[in-house]
């Protein structure tokens, strides 16, 4: 019964997306693509650190952005945690992660300017949100019995790091490292925007074709997630924090009058500020919702569908990649790094690329968006994997995929599909910077116009769309008895 | 553990602080991009030594973030586009037009096709381009946006999506000629200054793409300073700034722009580009 829930589940949402495909633009509009293709490989093996000056700095900043934004995302974030219980603070949460870094980084551009804290609170604001949700689920799983152990009139904060976080600190330092990896990704996109990391050279040498210059940059980028695990020791954790901070860079100065003005005049919707009263405020908002906001969330929750089943279907031919029961100890590691290298690639820096190949659609983005996603989430799927047992007559090959394990993993796997779905879609709309015409278009063509009051509307109706997924994707689960624990989260 | 994170944000935000008066300056992000620093860094010294004040390049991603560096005063001098100098000045009060290139005061915009749509050189706005792709370079751009966009509308007496089958913005002009030449988009509309450097560099195969039109003059970038420098920097700074602008010419330098020389400029030469802008809606009437 639960099992043909979840398929006739999963046909529908196949069947939506085919439709979506419909009308999709999803062409390959360049001229030449497979000879850019071939250009961007001979760079990535012919690559040329000289290209780019301020390289080190660039990677300096790229970690000092991540340690700095993560770490205060990671303090803010147990602070909220604390005080989950109370719906005013998961709403709060639940809002300010629903919108995205490059979303935050553009906002704060405006009044802090090039200033680190601008690169900083785009990381931390938003990671604060997830740290604050995923750590409370974290800590409630935990055995509540040794408090009451406890003397009477221990205090509130021992007690608790005494029992539950002692508990749960294994799962809270995996988590944590987990979301550094996030924070070296969102540091390095910051560049986009231009912040003084990777992503500032990346794009630049990008533009002018510079594939060497853009190859480094890549293998640069790889081999700093990729050792990850040697460098950061949870000793030297601290000691990164605590240097981090002076490597920011100095950027240029705050006036704090900016921040003044930027909410009480800039994101003050025109017909208001300009005085015509709030009769006028009905006609702006309707020309805004009509011209920008429906077409962006037509295209959003298009791209968003197509993407997220292509995501599932990649997941299902990728996980044997990172499971015992398909490799050996030869083809193990391998799958792995294959799966590493997918994930580590940010879906934003993929569609650009993939843009720059073959030409303006919605093609890049649904390619990089699957991509992204069914690395990590073949992953998850491959560990989960490793935890079943065989019989030792199992069969083999297609029929030990076919009707051993994907069966018995598909469970697990709608569960990590439905609670990619926000993710996803908070990605769709943040890669309409790019030229796709999703939300995030009209977000970065109000901003660039210097219309930060339809700015900030565009950016509410996108936080809103993501929290109304994220509420369905939750129905869903619960709908279909997917069992979903904060251990188990990406 | 919350000790060590309470005091390292502490450390964080001291490590915040700080900054001296120095005159900084950002130019609009509207070419090349890489060796951009370099490049300027040059204009930087050479301002550095005509003002005696000290003066730094800030490159910024975006002509939007060039003028929130200038409205914000986090730079107090810019070079930017038609479009942008008036959105700038519109929004900080008493500053000024100081100087634009030689080239500036008449502006052009070519529009270019690639050679697969059979379109003959210098051929113009007709009816075969309906229908066909076609790329601006930034959504903040003068020559790549704004006058393109008030010329296709003129013509065709409709919006561009309506009478292209897909509308796209590069990001900038030498994007822009790339995004062309290899046939992603069919057309685009770019900086002449611009193109002619890339064809001279050898980066644009002119059996490729083509110029079909150009617009007729209207004037572009540019050299514009904050109203209240003189309070910061002394008596008579705007005058010696512009007077350094003026007087500079070492090739060298006047190649990052790319000009042959800077000539004065006041903020009525733009009034006809806040004109445009008003009249295909970028800048509220």
């Amino acid at each position: 019964m639960r099992r043909s829930a979840s398929v006739s589940t999963s046909l529908w949402f196949v069947a939506l997306a085919v439709v979506c495909a419909f009308f999709a633009d999803l062409t390959i509009s360049a001229h030449d693509p497979w000879g850019e293709l071939a250009r961007l490989f001979s760079g990535l093996l012919t690559p040329d650190l000289t290209r780019t000056d301020y390289l080190a700095e660039a990677l300096v900043r790229t970690l000092a952005f991540a340690f700095v934004g993560v770490g205060l995302g990671a303090a803010s974030g147990f602070a909220l945690a604390m005080v989950f219980g109370s719906r005013i603070v998961r709403t709060f949460c639940a809002f300010i992660r629903a919108i995205h870094e490059l979303f935050w980084a553009l906002i704060f551009l405006q009044f802090f300017g090039l200033h680190p804290l601008t690169g900083v609170l785009a990381i931390a604001i938003p990671y604060a949100g997830v740290f604050g949700k995923v750590y409370a689920e974290i800590l409630e799983e935990t055995d509540p019995q040794p408090r009451d152990t406890l003397p009477f009139g221990t205090g509130k904060i021992i007690a608790l790091l005494y029992t539950r976080v002692s508990q749960a600190w294994p799962q809270l330092v995996t988590y944590t490292s987990y979301r550094l990896e996030c924070g070296l990704r969102s540091s390095a996109v910051l560049g986009f925007v231009g912040m003084p990391t990777l992503g500032f050279y990346l794009e630049s040498a990008f533009a002018q074709g510079h594939y060497s210059a853009v190859g480094a940059l890549l293998l640069l980028f790889y081999v700093l997630i990729t050792t990850l695990r040697l460098w950061v020791r949870p000793k030297l954790v601290p000691l990164y924090l605590m240097v981090a901070p002076f490597l920011l860079g100095s950027g240029l100065p705050i006036r704090w009058q900016n921040v003044t003005r930027f909410f009480t005049e800039d994101i003050v919707p025109a017909p208001l500020r300009g005085g015509e009263g709030w009769s006028e405020l009905g006609p702006w908002l309707v020309e805004l919702l009509s011209t920008e906001a429906l077409p962006g969330i037509w295209n959003t929750l298009v791209l968003t569908q197509i993407a997220l089943v292509l995501t599932g279907v990649l997941t299902l031919l990728l996980y044997p990649l990172g499971s015992r029961h398909f490799t050996n100890r030869l083809t193990g590691p391998l799958g792995h790094t294959v799966l590493v290298v997918l994930r580590s690639t940010p879906e934003y820096l993929l569609a650009f690329i993939l843009l720059q190949l073959w030409g303006p659609s919605m093609l890049p983005a649904v390619i990089a968006l699957a991509v992204h996603n069914s690395g990590i989430i073949g992953h998850l799927i491959g560990r989960r994997s490793n935890d079943v047992t065989l019989r030792p007559d199992a069969p083999t090959g297609i029929e030990r995929y076919a009707y051993e394990l994907t069966p018995r993993l598909y469970g697990p796997f709608l569960a990590f599909l439905f609670y990619r779905w926000e993710i996803i879609m908070r990605e769709t709309a943040i890669l309409g910077i790019l030229g796709i015409a999703t939300l995030g278009f009209y977000v970065d063509s109000a901003i660039q116009e210097i219309r930060f009051d339809r700015a900030m509307v565009l950016i509410l109706i996108t936080a809103l769309l993501n929290i109304g997924v994220d509420i369905l994707a939750r129905w869903l689960r619960a709908r279909l008895r997917l069992k979903h624990t904060a251990q188990s989260e990406p | 553990m919350l000790g060590r994170i309470a005091f390292c944000l502490t450390l964080c935000l001291v490590a915040l602080g700080a900054s001296a008066q120095t005159f900084v300056f950002t130019a609009i992000p509207d070419e090349d991009e890489t060796r951009l620093r370099e490049r300027f860094q040059a204009v930087a010294d050479y301002l550095q030594e005509e003002l005696d004040v000290d003066v730094r390049f800030v490159p910024v991603k975006s002509y939007a973030a060039a003028v929130s560096a200038f409205r914000n005063d986090q730079v107090q001098l810019a070079w930017f586009g038609g479009l942008s100098g008036v959105q700038a000045r519109a929004r900080v009060p008493g500053s000024q037009a100081l100087a634009q290139g030689a080239e500036d005061a008449e502006f052009v915009t070519y529009f270019i096709a690639h050679k697969s749509t059979g379109l003959k050189p210098g051929s113009g706005l007709t009816e075969e381009l309906k229908g066909m792709t076609f790329t601006f370079g930034s959504k903040g751009s003068t020559s790549g946006r704004l006058m393109p966009e008030y010329y296709l509308r003129k013509t065709y007496d409709a919006a561009p999506e309506e009478v292209f089958d897909k509308v796209g913005f590069s990001g900038n002009h030498s994007r822009t000629a790339s995004l062309v030449a290899t046939g992603a988009y069919q057309l685009g509309a770019l900086n002449y200054t611009v193109w002619e450097n890339e064809v001279e560099a050898g980066n644009i195969d002119t059996d490729e793409v083509n110029v079909i039109w150009e617009t007729p003059p209207y004037p572009d970038y540019q050299w514009t300073i904050r109203g209240d420098v003189d309070e910061r920097f002394g008596k008579g700074f705007t005058d010696k700034v512009r007077k350094a602008l003026l007087n500079m010419d070492d090739p060298k330098l006047l190649e990052s722009f790319p000009r042959s020389k800077f000539i004065p400029a006041d903020n009525s030469d733009y009034a006809i580009i806040e004109d445009v802008a008003k009249q295909i809606g970028l800048i509220d009437e």
